[in-house]
């Protein structure tokens, strides 16, 4: 494309089936304690 | 949900509900922020292109336009760009859905040896009593926390305080307490620790790198802004003592698993220059995060500091992108951000789990929400004794996510933060379904520059 370029391919809806396990790591156990930052923490089944 | 924005010249598009970001030119940002106040469905191309050609031809050729359509209806077709929120009707699933308690942060030491002026634990005595928790304690938190996991296997156990190094025996004995119910019950327990490395000696590294998944070692960046504000009980600053410490536990990691954690305040604003000292120090793991304090506090970040808070931000963005083209990379934990793909959707919308999947216990056994709601006590849930028993409260937390938060719904940022920290929410709002505004729009700048510096280094 000429005009954009898309960053990512994978989408959010994608992972409405297949998520949810919860073996993911609880946000504040890795560094803030002080606010809730949900988007930087890694899915556990991609590791 | 659509959101634009430019940051260091690149124009970017985020389709919020689909999680696609777009790097586009100056043509096609006009024309997507025509379409996204055209109120109109996206589905009718020849009403599309003669709309946008009625707002933008007197600025751009209508071949171009035509052609930036044509491109748009195409990533729109693929469902990235002007998607529609599914998510709604899928909340009922999520809230309803049994969960597990999977972490517990232990309050190891009511007690501490440095004097934070910032500090929301009081100096480690949480609006309460000095006080240490006991193995036999430690030792029901993780009996309770096996029982209470069903089949999860990972289980998270963080260390905390006060200053939990001032009971490291208690720590030590219910690691090895922990480790010793790991094969019977078929879990797996991954340690932390928070420690102000005072108390940090050889012992302490050589254990800790044996057993702990993740360190966080705090200390607030240069010296005088450190001694400041984490000025040992008797006023002396702690930089000169722990730096060297932290140094070498960083290095014995081999510079992975661990965060050099800091906070800023509105006395050190230009807080990049605290991070970029981090980077000179040699450490690799980074996070320094906005002070969170009452709005008399003198210290305390406000409406007006922002401006400058958000320069900072960008000034910080523009320097990770520098040391990572040139191979010397580090990571600063709040512009982290997996666009392929970091959390599903259902961990999204759940939020922290504090309340249901996270809590916190004090030294004498007390269940809270999470570590920053104890000491209030209409947050108390239970004991290591009794278990859970304020059933109500746990619905409360578990029914709180980004569509039962009103200000949330309208936010581009709420599949990132998951409606925000709860306990900030609480102590600014009066409610857990309400949000901390100022910290809100750092997070949505964090947002924003974590995405700046994605698409900086695609090219």
């Amino acid at each position: 494309m000429k005009h954009i370029k898309t960053l990512n391919t994978q989408t959010l809806n994608q992972t409405v089936k297949k998520g949810g396990c919860g073996e993911c790591q609880t946000s504040c156990q890795s560094a803030c304690k002080t606010s809730c930052t949900v988007g930087n923490q890694v899915c556990e089944q991609k590791k | 949900m659509v959101h634009q924005y430019k940051n260091n010249g690149y124009n970017i598009v985020l389709d919020v509900n689909s999680g696609a970001v777009h790097m586009v030119d100056e043509l096609c940002y006009d024309v997507i922020t025509v379409l996204n106040e055209y109120q109109q469905d996206l589905a009718d191309a020849d009403l599309i292109l003669s709309h946008v050609l009625d707002k933008l031809s007197s600025k751009y050729d209508q071949e171009a336009l035509t052609e930036a359509v044509q491109e748009i209806m195409e990533v729109t077709a693929q469902g990235r760009l002007f998607t529609k929120d599914v998510y709604r009707d899928y909340i009922g699933e999520v809230v309803k859905r049994k969960t597990v308690v999977k972490a517990l942060c232990l309050h190891i030491a009511h007690d501490c040896n440095l004097a934070c002026k910032y500090c929301f634990a009081e100096e480690g005595e949480y609006h309460g009593r000095r006080a240490l928790m006991s193995l036999e304690t430690g030792k029901k938190a993780i009996d309770f926390l096996i029982q209470n996991s069903g089949t999860r296997r990972n289980l998270e156990v963080d260390f905390f305080g006060g200053e939990p190094l001032m009971n490291w025996q208690v720590v030590k004995d219910i690691v090895a307490y922990g480790r010793a119910q790991e094969q019977g019950h078929n879990k797996h327990f991954r340690f932390t620790l928070t420690t102000n490395g005072v108390l940090l000696n050889d012992e302490v590294q050589e254990f800790v790198n044996r057993e702990m998944d993740n360190v966080v070692i705090s200390l607030d960046g240069r010296k005088e802004v450190n001694d400041s504000m984490r000025p040992f009980r008797n006023g002396r600053g702690s930089y000169d003592l722990i730096v060297p410490k932290f140094q070498r536990l960083a290095k014995s990691r081999n510079q992975e698993r661990y965060y050099i954690r800091g906070t800023f305040t509105k006395n050190n604003r230009d807080f990049s220059e605290d991070v970029m000292h981090f980077a000179e120090l040699g450490f690799q793991q980074i996070s320094i995060e906005p002070v969170v304090g009452e709005v008399t506090d003198p210290y305390a970040l406000q409406q007006e500091d922002l401006p400058k808070v958000f320069e900072e931000y960008d000034k910080l963005a523009k320097f990770i992108i520098k040391k990572e083209k040139a191979g010397d990379g580090f990571n600063f934990f709040h512009f982290m951000i997996d666009l392929e793909g970091g959390p599903c959707v259902a961990k999204r919308l759940s939020g922290c789990g504090a309340g249901t999947e996270y809590m916190a216990v004090t030294p004498w056994g007390d269940f809270y929400p999470c570590h920053q709601f104890v000491g209030q006590e209409e947050f108390l849930m239970g004991n290591v004794d009794v278990g859970i028993k304020e059933f109500q409260l746990a619905e409360q937390f578990r029914g709180c996510n980004v569509y039962t938060k009103e200000k949330c719904l309208n936010c581009f940022a709420k599949f990132y933060c998951s409606g925000g920290c709860m306990a900030n929410a609480y102590n600014f709002g009066g409610s857990i379904y309400d949000a901390y505004d100022v910290g809100c729009e750092m997070q949505r700048k964090r947002v924003e520059c974590a995405i700046m510096i994605k698409a900086a280094l695609s090219e």
